[in-house]
C-alpha cells in the first residue's frame, strides 16, 4: 500500500464502500439465484451420485458467501488499511483447521473405536 | 547533513508504516472492532458446525432430517432473510443521503422481515418438539437445537437492537453516532445471513441428500 493511499484511505472515512442501489440490487439477484438453484437441484433428488450433489450444493453455497461479502459487507483489502481482510483471513483459516480436524477425527474415533455402532449408522443413513 | 539523512529515511519508512503521531477521530476503530467481534462470533459458530457434522448421523433411532425438515419452509425463510438484507442495505443507503424517514421506514420492513423469519423458525421448533422430536431426543436434535438456535438467538438480538436503533434515530436523527451504530448493526445483520447460508447448506440441503 502507498504512502498516498494510506493517506486517502485513512481520511476518507478508512475506505469505506457505501454501496448504491444497483450493487445491492445485483447482490440480492445473484443471491436469489445462488439460493434457488441448490434448493431446486435436492428438491427435484439432486443427482444419481450424492457426493456429486453435495459437493455443488457446498459450491453454491461457498459462491453465495463470497457474494454476500463484496456486495453486501462491502469487504475490499483497502478497508480498515487491509485489517479487515487480515481478520477475516485468519478467521477462515481457523475455521477450516477446526471443522477438517473435528470431522476427520470423529471419523476415525467412529471407524476405529465403534465397530458395533457402523451397523446402526449404515441403516440411518440408509433411511 | 545527519538531519536530512534521518528525515529521508524516515520518510521511507513512512511509506509503509506511519511514524507520527496522530489523532483519531472518536469511534475510527469501531468497526474494524466490532468486525473482530464478528470474527469471534463466526468462531463460535465454527464450534457448533463441528458439533453438528459429528454428532448429525447419531439419531438414536429416533427420526432424522428427511423425516423432520420442510425444505420449502427452509427456503421461505431463507427468503425472509435475504430481503431483510437487501431493505437493510437499502435503509443504510437512505442514512447516508441523510433522509430520515426512509431510513425509518426501511429499518421497519426490516424488522418485519426479520420478525417472519423468527416466527417460521419458532412454528419449526414447535412443530418438531411436538412430534417428541426434541432437543433431547438424540445426539442429532441436540446439535441441531443448538446450531439453529442460536442463529436464531442472534437474530432475536439483532432485531431488539434494530427496535433500540429506530428509537434512537427517530429521537436524535442520524448523527454521527447514530450513523455508526447503523454501521455496526448492518454488519451484524449481513453476518447472520452468512451464517444462515452455512446453516441452510449444512444442515438442511446436505440432510436432505
Amino acid at each position: 500500500m502507498s504512502a498516498e493511499h494510506a493517506h486517502t484511505a485513512h481520511h476518507q472515512d478508512h475506505g469505506h464502500d457505501h454501496g448504491s442501489h444497483a450493487a445491492y440490487i445485483k447482490g440480492f439477484l445473484l443471491s436469489v439465484i445462488l439460493t434457488a438453484i441448490p434448493f431446486g437441484l435436492v428438491m427435484a433428488g439432486g443427482f444419481e451420485s450424492r457426493s456429486l450433489t453435495a459437493v455443488t450444493v457446498m459450491g453454491f453455497a461457498v459462491a453465495q458467501i463470497l457474494v454476500h461479502m463484496v456486495y453486501f459487507l462491502h469487504m475490499n483489502g483497502k478497508q480498515e488499511e487491509g485489517w479487515t481482510m487480515l481478520s477475516t483471513i485468519f478467521t477462515i483459516v481457523v475455521v477450516v483447521i477446526l471443522l477438517a480436524g473435528s470431522l476427520w477425527v470423529m471419523y476415525h474415533m467412529n471407524t476405529n473405536m465403534m465397530p458395533q455402532m457402523d451397523h446402526e449408522l449404515m441403516q440411518g443413513f440408509g433411511s | 547533513m545527519s538531519h536530512v539523512v534521518t528525515d529521508t529515511t524516515t520518510d521511507n519508512l513512512g511509506r509503509y508504516w506511519e511514524l507520527k503521531p496522530h489523532h483519531h477521530p472518536e469511534g475510527a476503530s469501531t468497526s474494524l472492532g466490532f468486525w473482530v467481534y464478528l470474527m469471534s462470533d463466526c468462531l463460535m459458530f465454527a464450534v457448533l458446525f463441528a458439533v453438528y457434522g459429528v454428532l448429525g448421523t447419531s439419531f438414536a433411532a429416533g427420526p432424522g432430517p428427511k423425516d423432520l425438515f420442510d425444505l420449502g419452509l427452509v427456503a421461505v425463510n431463507t427468503g425472509m432473510l435475504l430481503l431483510s438484507s437487501i431493505t437493510f442495505g437499502f435503509a443504510m443507503l437512505a442514512m447516508f443521503a441523510g433522509r430520515q424517514g426512509a431510513t425509518l421506514r426501511w429499518l421497519g420492513v426490516t424488522l418485519v422481515f426479520g420478525l417472519c423469519f423468527l416466527g417460521i423458525e419458532l412454528y419449526e421448533f414447535q412443530h418438531m418438539i411436538h412430534l417428541g422430536a426434541g432437543p433431547q431426543r438424540s445426539g442429532f436434535l441436540s446439535a441441531f437445537f443448538t446450531l439453529v438456535g442460536t442463529h436464531g438467538l442472534h437474530v432475536t438480538f439483532g432485531s431488539i437492537w434494530l427496535i433500540t436503533l429506530m428509537v434512537q434515530i427517530a429521537r436524535r436523527g442520524l448523527g454521527p453516532e447514530n450513523q455508526r451504530r447503523m454501521i455496526c448493526l448492518s454488519m451484524f445483520w449481513h453476518f447472520l445471513d452468512v451464517i444462515w447460508i452455512g446453516v441452510f447448506t449444512f444442515v438442511y440441503l446436505l440432510g436432505m441428500i
